[in-house]
């Protein structure tokens, strides 16, 4: 029997721009600055829908915070800011070249992301837990935690506190409300509503943040978080970095038919919206609301970072090979840290002079800290952890095989 | 044997309020075997609670609550649905204290129904021990009788890292030794089925001899220990069956002490042969025991297939394959 209707054609969504092709955001419908209320905390999932499809703006073109998300911040606490931010893509810059000098095996960095986790971690009270993904790093320097430690990490040096066993950048630190990081793909979004939900059974008042990529939320466990999220309304914020780029593979691959990733939030009837995520104010703004709505006991919520991942994904890729080398420039929401300089030197209270110091002192500091990772040693050389130390850890008391294998390995 | 699950779940309840228990139907009803009944009504819908259908998700949840303190028991309905949760309990519940170099930890007991013998074809029947066996990190229990089931849980709840506690479904009710076509007999009649009051812990780590011998050393787990001693009573044979109990970590000093003294040895269980956690006991008793060995070892194992309906029996190891391997390796 034939059919009389034409033959089927998969559709395998394409990016709007490619090597070569010139970049153009056109589509891309971002609302003016202030443009988008605050609703209450307590409000009904339901009645904000729309927000899911919107971006809640801060910082306009001109550098003035507009609307009701505006004036969470002091001018100190911007000013911090702006340095964490400045801090964080020095640190990256440094480590990037540390791995192309052979000192590490492998670095992801944050540029033109650096918003995301710096203003986030602001809105988080001490003992409160992230759930992070490796490019959310701002959560600690934000959080003042060591950068000698964290070198020491990428670095896989004697000092190293986790002892040489992980990949760079997957940092822990508990007392930094950091938790480890697997370098899996989505698998801690969902540990972020247990860790949330045992808060609760435990009549805590902490809550818990999870973080996951544009990509990764095509992973099942993204749609587990969702559901226990929303079934035992954990208290949580769960975030998605949509950056653009799953690697090689453009948003559109994970995204599917559905119009933004925070639409997904609306069938678990979670309280989904966008936020623009290259804007610091904004950031920690949303942050602020979704972690207070957490904490008052009324429920998860979803938030779409929408962002640009400017540099590669990791120092193993190559971007220039499936996307068009102007598109960061093209990238229509700017750059994070230019955007609040901007900001603070219109309301008077920073100047090209000064920003030039911050960013001269920073890297002084950075270079330092550098300087006494290494000499503590590199992947390449210097104090290593002790191969000893890969039997360690792996039960809390260490059974007779791995002793025995130990012994085998000569140590 | 399922009142002894109960049991040591209500006893680590009473002692410990971090200890929560989820899973599917796991709460109000009380799970599909009835080994948490009662729990969601004594201790509060927080501590016992009905979880989605999302194995992957309750195994995540459940290492999220490890990670903040409490002591998760979760329940996956049948071991042959945790398979979507694999890369949790893999990539996370097992290396998290390693990775984080003990920063973070993971308390955790998945329990779950393993094995065959109650007509439960491909998706109730399979023994996945040997794919958490091969990860570092997990702990692997399988107890076999009401007192077992009861100490060991407990102290796998006890337990500081993550806990694969599996229970021989067709166990649950009384003991089996694969005379598939007798009576069934219940707990109440066996002196295995006598379980202690209280917080009777039965350490992690330590083999039972379930039956003395001099001629043949058996080594199983869960079902297969009644089946391995109804072949030996019924080919006469002085058979030693040990009773593993836990096979991670392992307690290899009973089971080379063993045969060193039998040179003998026989190895019993359901899972499909290939790559089998057998496959591992003849290799360490081999490494151990070489020059005492007077035969071949010989495993008797599930078959290569997939788990099948009507033919249960021919695939199930019952003690009909196991005296024949006695036997044989005897003769040699």
């Amino acid at each position: 029997m034939g059919s009389d209707t034409a033959p089927l054609s998969l559709n395998v969504p394409e990016p709007g721009c490619r090597p070569g092709d010139t970049p153009d955001f056109s589509d891309f419908e971002i609302p003016k600055a202030g443009e988008v209320g605050r609703p209450a905390v307590d409000v009904d999932p339901d009645s904000i829908r729309d927000m899911a499809f919107s971006i809640v703006r801060v910082l306009n073109k001109e550098g003035d915070a507009l609307g009701d998300w505006a004036g969470a911040l002091s001018v100190e606490e911007l000013r911090e800011g702006l340095r964490h931010m400045l801090t964080l893509r020095t640190f990256d810059a440094r480590m990037q070249n540390a791995q192309r000098q052979g000192k590490t095996s492998f670095y992801m960095q944050h540029l033109g992301e650096e918003a995301v986790s710096c203003a986030f971690a602001r809105a988080l009270q001490p003992g409160d837990m992230n759930f992070p993904t490796y490019r959310q790093a701002g959560l600690l320097i934000a959080s003042e935690y060591p950068m000698l430690t964290m070198m020491n990490q990428i670095y896989s040096n004697a000092e190293d506190p986790l002892a040489g066993r992980q990949l760079p950048i997957m940092y822990s630190s508990k007392e930094h409300g950091f938790f480890s990081i697997s370098g899996n793909l989505g698998t801690q979004f969902v540990q972020s509503v247990g860790w949330a939900m045992a808060s609760a059974i435990s009549g805590d008042t902490k809550i818990a943040t999870g973080w996951i990529g544009d990509g990764s939320t095509a992973e099942n466990d993204f749609h587990a978080a969702m559901v226990f999220a929303s079934t035992y309304k954990a208290p949580v914020v769960l975030n998605i970095v949509n950056n653009q780029w799953a690697i090689s593979t453009f948003q559109g691959i994970a995204r599917g038919g559905v119009g933004t990733f925070a639409a997904r939030g609306h069938g678990f009837g979670i309280a989904s919206l966008r936020v623009d995520g290259n804007d610091y104010l904004a950031v920690h703004a949303v942050a602020k609301w979704a972690a207070e709505r957490a904490r008052l006991g009324h429920g998860p919520t979803l938030i779409e970072h929408v962002t640009y991942r400017a540099g590669g994904h990791s120092t193993s890729d190559d971007p220039s090979a499936y996307r068009s080398k102007s598109e960061a420039a093209a990238w229509p929401l700017g750059d994070p840290i230019e955007r609040l300089k901007q900001h603070l030197i219109k309301i008077g209270e920073w100047s090209e002079d000064r920003h030039a110091q911050a960013e001269a002192e920073i890297l002084d500091t950075v270079i330092s800290v550098q300087k006494q990772a290494e000499a503590v040693g590199t992947l390449a050389g210097g104090k290593a952890p002790s191969p000893r130390d890969m039997f360690e850890g792996v039960y809390e008391t260490m059974p007779a095989h791995l002793i025995r294998q130990r012994q085998e390995a000569g140590y | 044997m399922i009142e002894a699950i109960r049991e040591a779940h209500d006893v680590a309840m009473a002692a410990d309020d971090k200890v929560v228990v989820f899973g599917e139907d796991v709460g109000f009803f009380g799970g599909v075997f009835r080994c948490t009944a009662g729990l969601q009504e004594k201790y509060g819908k927080s501590r016992c609670f009905d979880a989605p259908i999302n194995e992957s998700g309750i195994v995540g949840t459940a290492i999220g609550m490890a990670a903040y303190g409490l002591k998760p028991v979760i329940e996956i309905q049948f071991a042959d649905y945790v398979y979507p949760a694999y890369d949790q309990i893999v990539s996370e519940a097992a290396r998290l204290r390693h990775r984080s170099n003990g920063d973070f930890t993971c308390p955790l007991v998945i329990r779950m129904p393993t094995g065959g013998g109650i007509f439960g074809g491909q998706t109730h029947s399979q023994s996945p021990e040997a794919i958490f066996t091969h990860v570092s990190g997990l702990k692997v229990v399988i107890p076999s009788n009401p007192r077992d089931a009861k100490g060991l849980l407990l102290a796998a709840i006890e337990d500081p890292d993550p806990v694969i506690f599996l229970e021989p479904k067709r166990l649950y009710n009384g003991p089996f030794d694969g005379h598939h076509d007798k009576p069934i007999e219940s707990w109440k009649k066996h002196p295995q089925g006598d379980v202690p009051e209280g917080n009777e812990i039965i350490p992690l780590g330590k083999a039972h001899i379930q039956r003395e011998g001099a001629d043949v050393t058996v080594l199983a787990y869960g079902t297969m220990v009644y089946v391995a001693e109804a072949a030996a009573a019924e080919t006469g044979l002085d058979a030693e069956v040990i009773d593993l109990r836990t096979l991670m970590p392992l307690d290899l000093e009973t089971i080379v002490e063993s045969v060193k003294k039998t040179g003998r040895c026989v190895i019993v269980h359901e899972a499909t042969r290939t790559s089998g956690f057998g496959a591992e006991l003849m290799s360490l008793v081999q490494e151990a025991c070489f020059y005492h060995l007077e035969a071949p070892m010989i495993r008797v194992t599930g078959w290569d297939t997939p788990y099948p309906h009507a033919q249960e029996w021919e695939y199930f190891p019952g003690p009909a394959r196991v005296g024949e391997a006695l036997r044989k390796v005897m003769e040699d």
